[in-house]
């Protein structure tokens, strides 16, 4: 188990009702930190559709996630 | 140069920024809010970032775009906040020695701008509700 820190943006902070919450997590990669955290950010995007970030740098969904780390979660972006 | 302001975007202003004896070209694109998106009469928008990864990725844009074509300047000003019709929500500006780079780096620096900053918008409508905008749908026209 590794805790986690998960913060929310825009229609997921919206959902989860808070930016951000630390959890102890089954997790080996950011997708996993998606899936469990479904219930707060509760999106039914499929991740490809989103974004994430690990510790203020942008990764992958199979990217790994280690005990400490902090997972930005980012709903379909919008800009322009 | 990227930046991200809650200020209103003054494009006469920013133009000036790409002033170049080399640059016999100049192109822009202003992306403005207007009042009808998929069939809902919208009356304001509100943007959101992230702004240490929206200037990073911003950042990685531009010099992408650089790469591309060379002796290029480049400068975009993306907007957050409560923006109303007609406002300018977003701005690109390139100069290059000739037109043809001017074009193509500024449609590449626009296009990637709206799929890979994490910038949001949410549409506040005429009927009183309002709604987070996806454009990993709407990519393709917006």
């Amino acid at each position: 188990m590794k805790t986690i820190t998960v913060r929310y943006f825009a229609m997921f902070r919206e959902h989860a009702g808070l930016d951000e919450e630390t959890l102890t997590l089954d997790a080996t990669s950011a997708a996993d930190v998606f899936v469990a955290t479904r219930d707060s950010h509760g999106s039914d995007e499929p991740s490809g559709h989103c974004k994430v970030a690990i510790n203020d740098v942008m990764a992958d969904w199979d990217s790994p996630v280690v005990d400490g780390d902090t997972v930005l979660l980012f709903p379909p972006v919008a800009g322009g | 140069m990227i930046s991200i302001t809650s200020d209103v975007i003054d494009p006469d202003l920013l133009r000036k920024t790409l002033f170049d004896p080399g640059a016999g070209a100049y192109t822009s694109f202003e992306g403005w809010i207007r009042n009808e998106n998929e069939g809902h009469s919208v009356l304001r928008l509100e943007y959101e970032a992230y702004e240490p990864l929206a200037l990073t990725e911003g950042r990685s844009i531009l010099t992408e775009a650089q790469d591309k074509f060379p002796h290029l300047h480049a400068h975009c000003v993306h907007r957050i906040g409560l923006l109303e019709i007609g406002d300018c929500a977003v701005w690109v500006g390139v100069s290059s020695p000739h037109r043809d780079e001017a074009f193509l780096a500024c449609r590449y620096i626009i296009d990637e701008i709206k799929v890979r900053l994490p910038i949001w918008k949410k549409e506040h409508y005429a009927d009183g509700h309002s709604g987070w905008v996806n454009c990993e749908r709407c990519a393709s026209h917006a």
